[in-house]
């Protein structure tokens, strides 16, 4: 049962960064009409971003935790300012095509300076250690993850739901032009938008950088498995993302445990089957 | 609603397919001058692999507006099917080829029921997560050798006939078999169903209210673009003697988007100029490292942002003929 317990937290773990991954995606979809294949390299520069900070500057984790997101959403919002607003108007597909090219860029440059091996980065000392609940031992830094997640997902919901600035987002996303007629700037809520889905990649970059290593290629795979979340969850709602992108991990850690031979293929096979039952996603519209 | 490729492709006029026939005898000319020319042909072979691979590509995002993102799995598979027939099995290489083809058609099949169910951004991102599926099957099923990947393939004789071990031999079957194969897809874009496909990506709504069943013409350009990806990759396996998980990776799929896109989506010659120019590049370039790899994302956000329509597109719109 030790076991079984472990898994499932690894799988709440991997849960929150497809959670905090598709988000982004979802809101960046929404407002640029792109979905963004270089989420999994500004991932990874989330995660070297804390590393730097720490070894270069000597910063610890905590402000990683505040300036990485930032920093990494700056460097988004001048892709989009320089790149991505030229796109306006094309087919969806130019900005696949554009942000892969802008991915393998990024990963590009990385290995050449970083090759392809992991640099390690240490678990804040606050964090060490680990709690008996019991039933299972909780190593505390894994528990801290996904609370945090949790509240970071949450509170992006908030931000979009509930807030005044998220109605006028949500209404810029319905219909930019009208919205535009009412004197708001859509231009810069387009930049902050993808400003704010890049950040969100980069805070889970440095969430994990103590758990997985910091590699130049440690978000290439991820991207691939968080595009079947969002195919399997729908980019319709905010929250949709968020329990697809935890549930799909709980069921990767639980197809761990029972079956570890398809714990790499089962989120792939699980959109298989949501495909084959209900094509538009479990949330999700018709398109 | 605006289509991914800005190559018109009008309907087929004579003159249209006049120039293409042109183009297509100075091709094969020039192809099968190369063997006197003491340019590597192992090179060229190569690229007349991928060349056939990007076209396959180019059939299903230039004609029936899908852009898949996973097509390496069809190459890969292809590749192994062969790679396992010719050494394990020790059949001849033209069974060898239709072992590896069936096994991409099939997989084709498959894949395509699954994938032709959304379309636009949700077809590539389902294509792409398909393949990650194929690839990791391969990276744990046994007869794959995992990492190592199955090396040391004999070439053979085809139809008992031709040494493919000597280069000259195998650079001819190899241009044949690419020729042949670029002619079936230019009779199959030119054809009554090359023309309902076109339909069907300009406007599907029309096309479904004239009667045309969208999906099943969305579906079997699939299959054709898969196997003939397949055919592409059954015939690398003579050249480079081994298959690998690099056919089956990701990347693999990004390299054949950017030859495709380089060249001129929905350009009949198109792929195959952007697939010289990328292997060209690695090959070149290959004691760079990974800034290959940068050098094709810088290409990739050039082309998209700047020329559109690829190479071949830009000189048939300078000429106003189409290519």
């Amino acid at each position: 049962m030790q076991a079984l317990y472990a898994q499932l937290l690894v799988g709440l773990i991997n849960g929150s960064f497809y959670a905090l991954l598709s988000l982004g995606l979802a809101v960046i979809f929404g407002m640029l009409n792109i979905i963004n294949f270089a989420h999994g390299a500004l991932y990874m520069m989330g995660a070297f971003c804390a590393y730097f900070l720490l070894n270069g500057l000597g910063l610890n984790y905590w402000y990683a935790l505040v300036i990485a997101p930032v920093a990494v959403g700056i460097f988004g919002m001048v892709l989009e300012r320089t790149l991505l607003k030229w796109l306006a108007g094309l087919d969806h597909l130019y900005g696949l095509l554009l942000t892969f090219g802008i991915a393998l860029i990024i990963q590009g440059v990385f290995q050449n300076y970083f090759g392809s091996s992991g640099l390690p980065y240490a678990i804040p000392p606050q964090l060490q250690g680990g709690m008996n609940l019991g039933f299972m031992f909780l190593p505390i830094y894994r528990g801290w993850v996904v609370v945090f997640s949790l509240v970071v997902c949450l509170a992006t919901w908030y931000l979009i739901e509930r807030t005044r600035l998220g109605a006028y987002l949500r209404a810029a996303t319905e219909n930019p032009n009208l919205v535009r007629a009412f004197g708001i700037n859509v231009p810069r809520m387009i930049t902050l938008t993808y400003g704010l889905g890049i950040g969100l990649a980069a805070l889970a970059g440095v969430l994990s950088a103590p758990i997985n290593q910091v590699r130049p290629l440690m978000g290439a795979d991820l991207i691939i498995v968080v595009f079947a979340v969002v195919v399997i969850g729908g980019m319709g709602s905010i929250m949709g993302s968020v329990i697809t992108g935890f549930a799909l991990g709980v069921v990767e850690g639980l197809t761990k445990y029972f079956y570890p031979e398809a714990s790499n293929t089962v989120v792939f096979v699980l959109m298989v089957l949501v495909l084959l039952v209900k094509p538009t996603g479990l949330t999700g519209r018709a398109t | 609603m605006s289509v991914i490729t800005d190559n018109s492709t009008p309907a087929s006029s004579g003159r249209g397919i006049r120039d293409e026939m042109v183009a297509f005898v100075i091709m094969a000319a020039l192809l099968a001058t190369v063997p006197f020319t003491g340019i590597y042909p192992f090179f060229v072979m190569q690229a007349l692999c991928f060349a056939l691979f990007a076209c396959a590509f180019n059939l299903l995002i230039g004609y029936g507006g899908l852009l898949s993102f996973g097509h390496a799995m069809f190459l890969g598979t292809a590749g192994y099917f062969t790679a396992h027939a010719l050494k394990v099995w020790g059949v001849s290489p033209e069974i060898g080829i239709v072992v590896g083809t069936a096994g991409a058609c099939a997989l084709s099949v498959v894949t395509g029921w699954i994938s032709i169910r959304r379309q636009g951004i949700y077809f590539a991102m389902i294509t792409l997560a398909l393949s990650q599926l194929v690839f990791f099957v391969y990276l744990q099923t046994p007869f794959t050798h995992g990492e190592d990947g199955i090396q040391g393939i004999p070439q053979g004789m085809l139809f008992g006939l031709f040494d493919l071990s000597k280069p000259t031999t195998l650079y001819y079957v190899i241009l044949v078999a690419f020729l042949l194969a670029f002619l079936l897809i230019f009779r199959a874009i030119n054809s009554p169903f090359g023309e309902v496909l076109k339909a069907i990506r300009e406007n599907e709504p029309r096309a479904v209210s004239l009667g045309y069943k969208a999906d099943q013409y969305k579906l079997m350009a699939f299959i054709l673009s898969g196997t003939l990806s397949g055919f592409a990759g059954s015939l690398k396996v003579f050249v480079a003697q081994n298959a690998s998980l690099t056919d089956v990776h990701w990347t693999m799929s990004g390299e054949i988007v950017l030859m495709a896109l380089i060249g001129g989506l929905g350009t009949v010659f198109g792929p195959v100029v952007g697939a010289f120019i990328i292997v060209a590049m690695q090959q070149y370039l290959a004691g760079f490292g990974q800034w290959v790899t940068v050098i094709q994302g810088a290409i990739f956000v050039i082309c998209v942002l700047t020329f559109r329509r690829g190479i071949v597109g830009e000189i048939a719109a300078l000429f106003k003929r189409s290519l």
